[in-house]
């Protein structure tokens, strides 16, 4: 039997909606008051229109089940309030469980944010050893690391130096790297290497990657870059509302993320889909978009993808475009398609047909931002309308293309050539 | 087959799982924190560390001028500036302590909520910045009573100067212990942070720090209000420290024993509360 690192069991976190008794003294007492006489409690919040009722329990984690090997490079993908970043609170111990334990073997280091602890008036060096000494180093142990923190981080120079003259992205740096030489066991990171320039995302990516495969460290990672999962993990595992929905190998695990960004549907309907207001004039709405000659939006071949758009105009305007974004689905921009400013539009319903060509577009899943817009006399754009995550289509692979090797698109990207001729 | 694991993280721990043994693992980072404290508090300023004498030393002869002077509150026999100070000294230790233990949760809780280290980590190095606050204090206090003493003006210290260092633990006992209760139910209620600056402003005029209680005859031994006023557990000490270094007034053990007694009932009741919240409190904060 291997070793475990980390074993979860049925582990739940609850959270109560809305603030928390008022946060004063007062507030209880009036809640209290008020519930004694019967009558409605002022600190209840008036007309909020969610489902969910203030002070109604709400589960941030539902029933968590996985287990971690040793020297495993884990990677935690889903959607904004999935639950990601309060598994890594509860790892880190920030704050208990409601229910369900969690075992662990060694120290964990947990990176939720990097520089905790960095206080501006400090200079770096006493930073460090402040920084360390909350992530759990002794220090003697600090002692020992100082020189190789300092030379990751690329600070001679400045170490003594108050970090409040620091710019930021030297604080990061430096920050970044104290957590790194950490000798636990054990290291939970959520999006830290956003930051910094690429040479130094890259240095840190080495580093984790270093740490699980060489030194035989346990690593979860928690990240939206697809590109640093790809790169720094084997296993992920995904989560939705609280609950884990896929946990396997990352490839399988980020098409099952990036299809629950966007279904591929036939009809879609973009009007109440949110805009962003302040690049929009609003004369034009887009209702739906329904793909045509297909019964399901997957293609092989060439296609075209051919779609029908419906949409409602304020005015008149004689000579309206149209421009499709494609993106993959970790927001990778593909590649745009323009169509000529020939679109005469009425006001009140339109209805379109667009075609779109795929001749050269890689297989896997994209997603189309539309975009309605007219040029004026002096060659500015002007935008009526910008529908983000219209729409999902998938191109799937000829059978015998590549002499019939998956598509990665880490590797290869998002253009496939016509096939070479060997002559 | 059942694998050991070193940490185990459950929901809830008992009322007196108080793991000490952790925070000693995390000494290092008690004198960081110490460290932290001192330095930033005076980086930037130009007269430094000379300010924590400077403060007690400006309310020393606020004291002396309006409550020995002009109301006459100051007991006869010693200078009523040496009466002051040393008064201020012991209380600026219980007091200092106490505010900065009180909203440990509230400041810290940003450092709090992303890394995990014992939390009674803070509360006690808090409690160790103000000693080190406490000792330049000390020392200023030394160089009046030795001119004192020398020059024969009725200052008369005595062997129970040994006791200092018991009355020292017993006020970081007692701040630590108050401080957080006070932070532990701040971390709901923030009405309780700002009550702490005129509570301790109250409490001080309940000590006799600012007259001298044998010459209020209300409060004097035998006096109306004498037993109540005794219960402050601030008052005992206050006087024990008088009693040695200045050799004036007069030691009611009984009192000073009952002061014990409170100091280790709030510790404890202080330390059962923390434990219950500090698990979760980052919830709540």
């Amino acid at each position: 039997m291997e070793e475990l690192a980390i074993k979860i069991e049925h582990v739940s976190k609850q959270y109560r909606l809305g603030a928390i008794g008022g946060g004063t003294l007062q507030g209880d007492l009036q809640t209290w008051w008020a519930r004694v006489r019967g009558k409605e409690d002022p600190n209840s919040k008036i007309g909020s229109d969610t489902t969910l009722k203030i002070g109604e329990r709400f589960l941030a984690l539902d029933d968590i089940s996985f287990e971690v090997k040793k020297g495993e490079a884990v990677g935690i993908i889903g959607h904004n309030g999935a639950g990601k970043s309060t598994l890594l609170k509860l790892l880190s111990r920030v704050t208990a469980p409601t229910s369900g334990t969690i075992s662990y073997n060694g120290r964990i280091a947990s990176m939720l944010e990097v520089g905790t602890g960095f206080h501006p008036e400090l200079t770096g060096r006493e930073n460090v050893y402040m920084n360390g000494a909350i992530l759990g180093m002794t220090k003697a142990e600090i002692d020992a690391k100082f020189d190789q923190i300092v030379e990751f981080a690329e600070m001679e120079k400045f170490i003594d130096t108050p970090v409040k003259r620091y710019s930021s992205g030297m604080y990061v740096k430096l920050a970044f790297s104290v957590a790194a030489h950490l000798d636990s066991e054990i290291m939970v990171m959520d999006e830290v290497l956003a930051v910094g320039d690429m040479k130094f995302q890259q240095k840190c990516l080495g580093r984790m990657g270093d740490a699980a495969n060489s030194e035989g460290r346990t690593v979860l990672y928690v990240s939206h870059n697809m590109n640093t999962i790809r790169q720094l993990c084997k296993r992920c595992i995904v989560m939705d509302h609280g609950r884990i929905i896929f946990d396997g190998d990352t490839e399988t695990a980020i098409n099952i993320y990036v299809s629950s960004t966007k279904a591929p549907r036939i009809v879609n309907d973009c009007s109440r889909i949110k805009r962003n207001k302040a690049i929009i004039d609003g004369n034009v709405s887009i209702q739906t978009i329904t793909f045509r000659n297909t019964d399901k939006p997957f293609y092989s071949g060439g296609g075209p993808v051919q779609v029908n758009v419906c949409y409602t105009a304020k005015r008149h305007i004689p000579n309206m475009a149209m421009r499709m974004t494609v993106e993959a689905g970790d927001k990778t921009v593909v590649g745009l398609a323009t169509s000529k400013a020939c679109i005469s539009t009425i006001e009140g319903e339109n209805e379109i047909n667009l075609s779109l060509s795929i001749d050269w577009l890689a297989p896997g899943k994209y997603i189309i931002k539309l975009t309605a817009y007219s040029v004026n006399e002096f060659g500015t754009n002007l935008m009526h309308d910008v529908v983000e995550n219209a729409c999902a289509f998938e191109k799937r692979q000829d059978n015998d293309a590549n002499n019939k090797m998956g598509w990665n698109h880490t590797w290869w990207g998002f253009m496939m050539f016509p096939e070479l001729e060997v002559k | 087959m059942q694998q050991k694991f070193s940490t185990v993280i459950v929901p809830k721990t008992g009322w007196f799982d108080l793991n000490l043994k952790e925070v000693l693992k995390y000494r290092d980072l008690i004198f960081l924190f110490v460290k932290r404290n001192f330095v930033s508090k005076y980086k930037q300023t130009i007269l430094g560390p000379a300010w924590a004498i400077i403060q007690p030393f400006l309310t020393t002869v606020m004291f002396t001028l309006i409550f020995g002077n002009i109301a006459g509150l100051a007991p006869g026999g010693v200078p009523s500036f040496v009466f002051y100070l040393s008064g201020n000294v012991m209380w600026g230790y219980f007091s200092g302590s106490l505010s900065s233990t009180a909203n440990t949760f509230v400041a810290n809780s940003h450092t709090m909520g992303k890394v995990y280290f014992p939390r009674l980590v803070m509360p006690i190095s808090s409690v160790l910045s103000q000693l080190i606050n406490f000792g330049i204090q000390y020392l200023f206090l030394a160089v009046f009573l030795i001119y004192y003493t020398v020059t024969g003006q009725g200052v008369a210290p005595n062997w129970w100067i040994l006791m200092t260092p018991v009355l020292l633990l017993q006020m970081a006992m007692l701040s630590l212990g108050f401080g957080v209760i006070i932070s532990a139910l701040t971390t709901k209620y923030r009405d309780l942070a700002m009550l702490v600056g005129f509570g301790v402003q109250l409490w001080m005029y309940a000590t006799p720090v600012a007259y001298d209680m044998f010459s209020m005859g209300a409060f004097a031994p035998g006096g109306k209000w004498h037993a109540l006023y005794m219960c402050n557990p601030v008052t005992p000490a206050v006087n024990l420290f008088r009693y040695a270094y200045l050799g004036i007034g007069s030691m009611e053990w009984e009192y000073y024993f009952l002061s014990w007694g409170v100091t280790l009932v709030v510790l404890f009741l202080g330390i059962v509360l923390f434990n219950r919240v500090e698990k979760t409190f980052m919830d709540t904060v």
